[in-house]
């Protein structure tokens, strides 16, 4: 047990600092992947629903060629791929080569993964907001932006947060994927850790219950939010089935 | 031929008009739902449309304030003409939204916003769109809640009222926009019987203080005391129009006697 401890003691030669500091990454890049999915979700329903013919192919070629790619696959192509056509497009211009820092490229390449299935959940969450609802508010004279900002977005909440809910999950242990780029989250920590201590069980152990309190804080988290957005939800029947 | 005899009294020239519907097409694809239909409602008038199911009250209803957009034909609220473009889309959408706002539409499904108490229904445009202060808008709601009788329920969400409450609340709703004339699409037809006194008690007194609407009922007897002028629809067209007693009392056509026939 000491040396349980010790090994993660928060300064040196215990290793929790160094974990907790991969840990704020990854928080960092889930936070910032999910955001930036958030929004390309957003845009892409909306270019889904209401889009022309043009602009929801190109959404219907995103969402279903990042859907069909392991992640893997995914992060390797645009980690190196946009890298390196960022410094051609430099070069090309006479500017010096860049080194894109971990955590932006982690947060936009995972974001651009998270967006495809954002653009599914929300577009399916918003095809299911009662039409009678947005007629209401475009009769009273809304403007379509107010319509979607007061109407359409709060009604569908209720019925995107599970899915949401999910794809958060799911950004939190994708970020474990941005070891494969040599990015300093918390898993290529804790393999570190556990290669130079040898101490293999403590440090994944540790490790997992890590996710495993990321997981619960957000279940618990997100299931309120749930309830506050169904605050207008009829009241359900019990009993029977 | 004196042209004084023929003048119809000044008391109705006076008044001027609050909706003008000409000569309205509108087709759904190769369906033709409308097919030449003229209205009008003066300033206070109740103008009531009554027909069969598919004869497209709705669609005419919902062609006043461009929830559909006309094939063809004008309408003309509060005198202004609705501009379009050549495939009959409104030309200025802040037209189109000044207009609605002076239209007060109330569905046959309520349709409050569920994620907003009764309250925060009323208050949402005023406060959000037409940015009234917050207190005023509050209290010209709690107004028109009592005069619906829900004061009671200004902080229930929707789907905890009864229907007859939830139809009361979304007309105060359409009231809080001091509405130039109002809308009704079969107001009472998703409520159990029961229900129904109660919101056409609150539609009566709409039309006792004078107020411009047009109205799509299947309570004939209702219609018939409110109404100013009627109109039975039959597939698209206008098939027989006039005062209420007259149109009840004596109805030409074959086809509205059927119907009436049919609903009482
Ligand atoms: N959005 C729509 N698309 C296609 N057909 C429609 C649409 N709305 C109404 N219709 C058709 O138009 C006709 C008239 O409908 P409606 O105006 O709702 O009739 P009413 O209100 O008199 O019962 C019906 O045949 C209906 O099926
Ligand atoms: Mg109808």
């Amino acid at each position: 047990m000491e040396s349980t401890f010790g090994l993660l003691a928060l300064s040196p030669p215990g290793w929790g600092g160094t974990l907790l500091i991969a840990l704020w990454a990854s928080i960092r890049i889930a936070v910032g992947a999910f955001g930036i999915g958030l929004v390309i979700g957003l845009a892409g329903a909306y270019g889904k629903i209401y889009g022309g013919p043009v602009l929801r192919d190109c959404l219907s070629v995103y969402t279903t060629m990042v859907r069909a790619l392991p992640e893997l696959i995914l992060i390797l192509l645009l980690y190196f791929g946009l890298t390196d056509l960022l410094n051609r497009a430099l070069m090309a211009l006479d500017f010096g080569r860049i080194q894109i820092s971990g955590v932006v490229a982690g947060i936009i390449v995972l974001g651009v993964v998270q967006g495809a299935y954002a653009t599914e959940i929300l577009r399916g969450a918003i095809l299911a907001v009662p039409s009678g609802q947005i007629e209401a508010a475009k009769a009273m004279g809304m403007p379509a932006r107010k319509v979607a900002s007061r109407i359409t977005l709060p009604t569908m909440l209720g019925l995107a947060l599970p899915g949401l809910s999910n794809l958060w999950l799911i950004a939190t242990k994708d970020t474990a994927l941005m070891a494969i780029v040599g990015f300093n989250e918390l898993t290529l920590a804790t393999r570190q850790a556990a290669s130079t201590t040898k101490a293999f069980f403590t440090f994944f152990i540790a490790a997992g219950l890590i996710y495993l309190v990321i997981t619960l804080l957000s279940t618990w988290g997100f299931a309120r939010l749930e309830r506050w957005a169904r605050r207008g939800d009829p009241p359900r029947q019990t009993g029977g089935r | 031929m004196s042209i004084a005899t023929t003048a119809p009294p000044a008391s109705i020239t006076a008044r001027a008009e609050a909706i003008r519907v000409e000569d309205l097409h509108k087709s759904f694809g190769p369906h033709e739902v409308l097919k030449g239909v003229s209205i009008s409602a003066k300033e206070g008038d109740v103008v009531t449309l009554i027909g069969g199911s598919g004869s497209g009250k709705s669609t005419l209803l919902r062609c006043v304030n461009f929830l559909e957009t006309p094939s063809s034909g004008r309408i003309l609220i509060g005198g202004e003409e609705v501009r379009c473009r050549g495939d009959g889309t409104p030309a200025d959408r802040r037209q189109i939204e000044r207009i609605r706002q002076s239209l007060g539409m109330v569905f046959q499904q309520f349709n409050l916003w569920t994620h907003k108490t009764v309250l925060e229904n009323l208050i949402e445009v005023p406060v959000h769109v037409l940015k009234k202060p917050k207190d005023e808008a509050i209290a010209t709601a709690r107004k028109l809640l009592d005069r619906v009788g829900l004061s009671a329920k200004e902080n229930a969400y929707p789907a905890f009222l009864s229907g007859g409450q939830q139809q009361r609340a979304a007309i105060a709703r359409a009231l809080c926009m001091e509405p130039r004339a109002m809308l009704f699409d079969e107001p009472t037809s998703a409520l159990d019987p029961e229900l129904v006194g109660e919101v056409l008690a609150v539609i009566r007194s709409l039309a006792d203080e004078g107020r411009t609407m047009l109205l799509v009922t299947h309570e004939m007897k209702f219609a018939r005391e409110v109404s100013d002028h009627i109109v039975y629809l039959y597939n698209g067209l206008i098939e027989e129009e006039g005062p209420p007693d007259q149109l009840f009392g004596a109805p030409q056509s074959a086809r509205l006697k059927q119907f009436l026939k049919s609903v009482s």
